[in-house]
């Protein structure tokens, strides 16, 4: 599993890629958690491009429920983009489809979450 | 065989979704040539999925197992939900008044799970013989006190039948009708036990009202090991994954998602979702079902993991 992120005015993306089994679960939680700071702090909103995820187990679904909790509190949001099928599929059998805000790419997500955002974006 | 699958709550099927199924399936029949009764039973189990053709039932848990060369008049069981009634209804009519030896294994004291046991008939047979297994303390004064007024109007003294409660430690392999029975501590509000029961070469695990905390690795060891090479997992698939760890964190149940995650770990042979959410019909169940198979698929890496979901009256052959 990789995390690598940008920021986009007021609107981080952060891109997981590989697989988040149960044994990458705890990893994959150090390495997002310093990325919801500015959110947690209500300073911005974090976009997850997941277009390079293979596999996400329910430890993996788990650490996205926490992020979105540990946001919460300040009207922080995390959202997801650019689900591969398969990881369409996990959200939808899981339900987690329910938990957050799916959209079909990058881009519509910045396009809603700030207008700012979606400009830097496209410069 | 399941006798009651249901959590929480039993539940019924209602007048609309009988009448629904009938149209369903008559939809279903038009301009198909059925005007043979072979015709129709072929179109109706070989054709209609099985919530349409059938149920999974709304009786809350009671299992029956039946090891290799159990003598017949001993049983064994898994909790008293209200299955249990339907269980001993079949039973008394089998036996004609022969006595028999009932062995009880109960996860827990909640009352979804030994409600069966006022309408149990073999309990107030004299020459009969129950014996409820458990872990809890207050094991017996959790029967006796359902049965005691307000709650019920005939109390657990006027049962006839010779009735124990035997105490369990966790962790430690005891005999019970010719098993190999060792319980497990489970993650539920009260505490419940999951049965690991090995006989004649093969195993059944029994876990129902368990919740598994996804973060806390030596327990999911110690869960793995405990379905380890099982030929059948009874597992508490009550809830989504998302209402698991979310909104019904800490309620004391699991999912179908960790449910195939935990027995692919384990190399289970099959996984049978369990302690079905009262408010599913069959039709949300069915899908349930298919989309764990979907899961399995997806998650699946060189171990195979057969999965099925039970339904009151489901018979499972392990050999």
């Amino acid at each position: 599993m990789n995390l690598s992120d940008k920021r986009y005015s007021d609107v981080r993306v952060a891109q997981v890629s590989g697989r988040v089994d149960h044994s990458g679960a705890e990893a994959f939680r150090l390495q997002l958690w310093p990325l919801l700071r500015d959110c947690a702090a209500g300073r911005d909103q974090l976009v997850l491009d997941l277009s390079g995820l293979e596999y996400i187990s329910s430890a993996g679904l788990r650490v996205l429920m926490l992020a979105a909790r540990e946001v919460k509190p300040r009207n922080g949001c995390v959202v997801v983009a650019s689900l591969q099928p398969v990881v369409r599929e996990i959200f939808e059998i899981s339900r987690f489809n329910l938990l957050f805000k799916v959209y079909p790419d990058v881009a519509q997500a910045l396009s809603e979450l700030s207008p700012a955002a979606a400009a830097a974006a496209r410069n | 065989m399941f006798w009651g699958t249901r959590g929480s709550m039993p539940v019924a099927l209602t007048a609309a979704a009988v009448r629904k199924k009938l149209v369903d399936a008559l939809d279903g029949a038009i301009g198909r040539d059925l005007d043979t009764p072979e015709k129709v039973r072929a179109y109706v189990d070989g054709e209609l999925p099985f919530n349409r053709a059938g149920t999974f039932g709304g009786h809350s848990a009671c299992v029956q197992i039946v090891p290799k060369g159990l003598p017949q008049d001993q049983y064994l069981l898994c909790d008293m939900g209200s299955g249990a009634r339907a269980f001993s209804a079949e039973i008394l009519r089998q036996r004609a008044g022969r006595p028999a030896t009932y062995h009880v294994l109960v996860s827990h004291l909640h009352w979804d799970h030994i409600m069966g046991f006022p309408f149990f008939g073999p309990a107030y047979v004299p020459g009969n013989t129950v014996i409820l297994y458990g872990c809890h303390p207050g094991l017996e004064a959790g029967f006796r006190r359902q049965q005691d007024q307000p709650s019920f109007p005939v109390p657990l003294s006027v049962m006839r039948a010779d009735i124990r409660f035997v105490a369990l430690a966790p962790a430690v392999a005891h005999d019970i009708a010719g098993c190999r029975v060792s319980a497990k501590l489970q993650n539920h509000s009260g505490d419940s036990y999951g049965y690991r029961i090995e006989s004649g070469g093969r195993t059944v695990v029994y876990t129902t009202d368990a919740e598994h905390k996804l973060d806390d690795f030596s327990h999911t060891e110690a869960v793995v090991d405990f379905f380890r090479s099982a030929d059948l997992v009874i597992f508490d698939a009550m809830y989504s994954l998302a209402e698991a760890v979310s909104v019904k964190e800490d309620w004391g149940h699991s999912s179908n998602v960790v449910g195939v995650e935990l027995c692919q770990m384990a190399r289970a042979r099959r996984l049978c979702l369990f302690h079905h959410e009262p408010i599913h019909d069959d039709t949300a169940l069915q899908a349930l079902l298919e989309e764990t198979r979907r899961y399995e698929e997806i998650s699946r890496q060189d171990h195979p993991l057969q999965v099925v979901s039970a339904y009151d009256g489901l018979e499972l052959d392990l050999s």
